[in-house]
């Protein structure tokens, strides 16, 4: 209980764990998926599996945008911006990451007009500011993000911006979470939904899980008490028999989502028959394209796209880790040959990947401790 | 990359009603306000911002703890990098002066 002093509120802290300990059965071992990246990153930077009883296993899931996007589609994506005069705009997040012949980063290096933007209105903006040049905009992210690129369209169409484009990898929680429950090898009592997707979409695309799956959810917030109460709820579910969607960060996420974004995405998206998650293989109906009504500035359907194709890392075993098959450690090339400043595989990428966030938060402890250990002796 | 801005509004943009000012510990950025169209916030309402566009109100107390979360996650240095970043400032406010009081907000490039 060494971290609870640091939190917020350690009375509630330390009564959320103590009915954690009550509700977990003895003798029953509960594998329990956190969907979020952000949750991963949450769960081991606050060191929660230590205060947690042993039989509670968090795994965590496929929500890292970053992580699961195909090496083939960031090579597509920079092949693009070879195009003389073009400007490659994208999210911090995906500079450093590796495509065939270098990271986003790397082709900066080598003359590429690669611009780090915060905001896809802030890519617009610098196509507004450079209307000689045309602006392609990197898209990624799950359904917290997708709707602002939608609108930053919507904008460029009703401009008539035309030196803009979205190269759209934007994907879809709910089909990563349904493959991942029929993987055979996958064995999962509960999840904790993301929190800032359902923000979007609501709790209601996750009854099939409850229903038809038999496996609880509860959305959950990012905080430490927030996650161990989202772990209360789902053993209080577990040990009622139920299986039910409910939702613990309701300060934030509103049942139905908000339609405003569901509409802005409604209006410029589709769903791509199918489209490849890193380590996941293909999947139907996971991802976002852009609509024809919008073909214009969709990078796709303007430009000749390579369309490559990219196998993981032979050696990686990031589909088993992300199903939770292994633990980021159990992986051959863990801490060897792939480590956040050389990833390999898919999630070791964004900090918010769990092999990064067991890299940064377990792992380094460990090594530390090991050195400890051995200047003493 | 999923997780939230909390800010406030302190203004809203004349002649582009989509686009709210918001402040963030002291600093101020222009934020869309467009995903919140059917619940519009007023000035002094407290919002999420992800990637530059406000995506859900919340309560002044929510806020400050959804700061104190980024903080705490060692988030809270690249939080404010990106509300500095956003670079919606230098669009239109040429008029209005405006520029000068929200700062240059200029897209970092890649160094």
């Amino acid at each position: 209980m060494r971290f609870v002093d640091e939190f917020r509120d350690p009375g509630l802290i330390t009564k959320a764990v103590e009915e954690i300990h009550r509700l977990a059965q003895p003798g029953r071992h509960y594998r329990i998926m956190e969907v979020c990246g952000g949750h991963t990153h949450a769960i081991y930077r606050f060191g929660l599996k230590d205060i947690l009883p042993e039989d509670i296993e968090l795994i965590h899931g496929p929500g890292c945008p970053v992580c699961v996007l195909p090496m083939g589609r960031i090579d597509d994506g920079l092949a693009l911006a070879q195009k003389n005069g073009t400007i490659f705009a994208a999210f911090g997040d995906m500079m450093r990451v590796p495509g065939t012949h270098g990271s986003p980063f790397e082709h900066k290096a080598r003359g590429t007009d690669v611009r780090i933007v915060y905001s896809p209105a802030d890519a617009l903006q610098i196509a507004r500011k450079n209307p000689k040049r045309h602006v392609i905009f990197f898209a990624i992210g799950f359904e917290t993000t997708a709707p602002s690129t939608a609108l930053t369209l919507m904008h460029a169409k009703r401009e008539a911006i035309r030196n803009f484009s979205v190269f759209c990898n934007h994907v879809t929680i709910v089909p990563a979470i349904r493959a991942i429950l029929d993987s055979p090898d996958m064995r999962l009592d509960a999840f904790i939904g993301p929190g800032h997707v359902s923000t979007v979409i609501g709790c209601r695309p996750y009854e099939w899980i409850a229903r038809a799956e038999g496996k609880p959810v509860v959305t959950s917030g990012f905080e430490p008490l927030d996650l161990l109460q989202s772990i209360v709820m789902l053993l209080r579910q577990l040990r009622a028999g139920e299986a039910r969607v409910e939702n613990q960060y309701k300060r934030v996420v509103p049942w139905e989502g908000n339609r405003a974004a569901l509409k802005a995405m409604a209006e410029v998206f589709e769903l791509r028959p199918h489209f490849e998650w890193r380590g996941l293989g293909f999947i139907s109906q996971s991802a976002l394209r852009i609509r024809k009504e919008y073909a214009d500035w969709d990078s796709e359907q303007r430009f000749d796209v390579p369309e490559t194709r990219v196998a993981d890392p032979k050696a990686a075993q990031c589909g088993e880790v992300l199903k939770g098959v292994l633990k980021p450690a159990q992986c051959k090339l863990f801490g060897k040959e792939c480590t956040p400043e050389h990833p390999i595989g898919a999630l070791m990428v964004s900090s918010e990947g769990s092999c990064a966030a067991y890299y940064n938060y377990e792992y380094r402890k460990t090594a530390s401790l090991v050195t400890e250990i051995s200047s003493v002796a | 990359m999923c997780l939230a801005i909390p800010g406030k509004i302190v203004s809203l943009v004349p002649d582009e009603p989509h686009l709210g000012v918001v402040e963030v510990t002291g600093v101020r950025r222009r934020v869309d306000l467009g995903l919140l169209v059917e619940d519009m916030p007023k000035i002094g309402d407290w919002v999420l911002i992800h990637v530059g566009f406000a995506m859900s109100r919340i309560s002044e107390q929510d806020a400050t703890e959804q700061m104190q979360l980024l903080t705490m996650l060692g988030e809270g240095e690249a939080a404010m990098n990106e509300v500095r970043g956003y670079g919606l400032e230098e669009r239109g406010d040429f008029r209005t002066g405006e520029k000068h009081r929200l700062g240059t907000g200029k897209t970092p490039t890649v160094q």
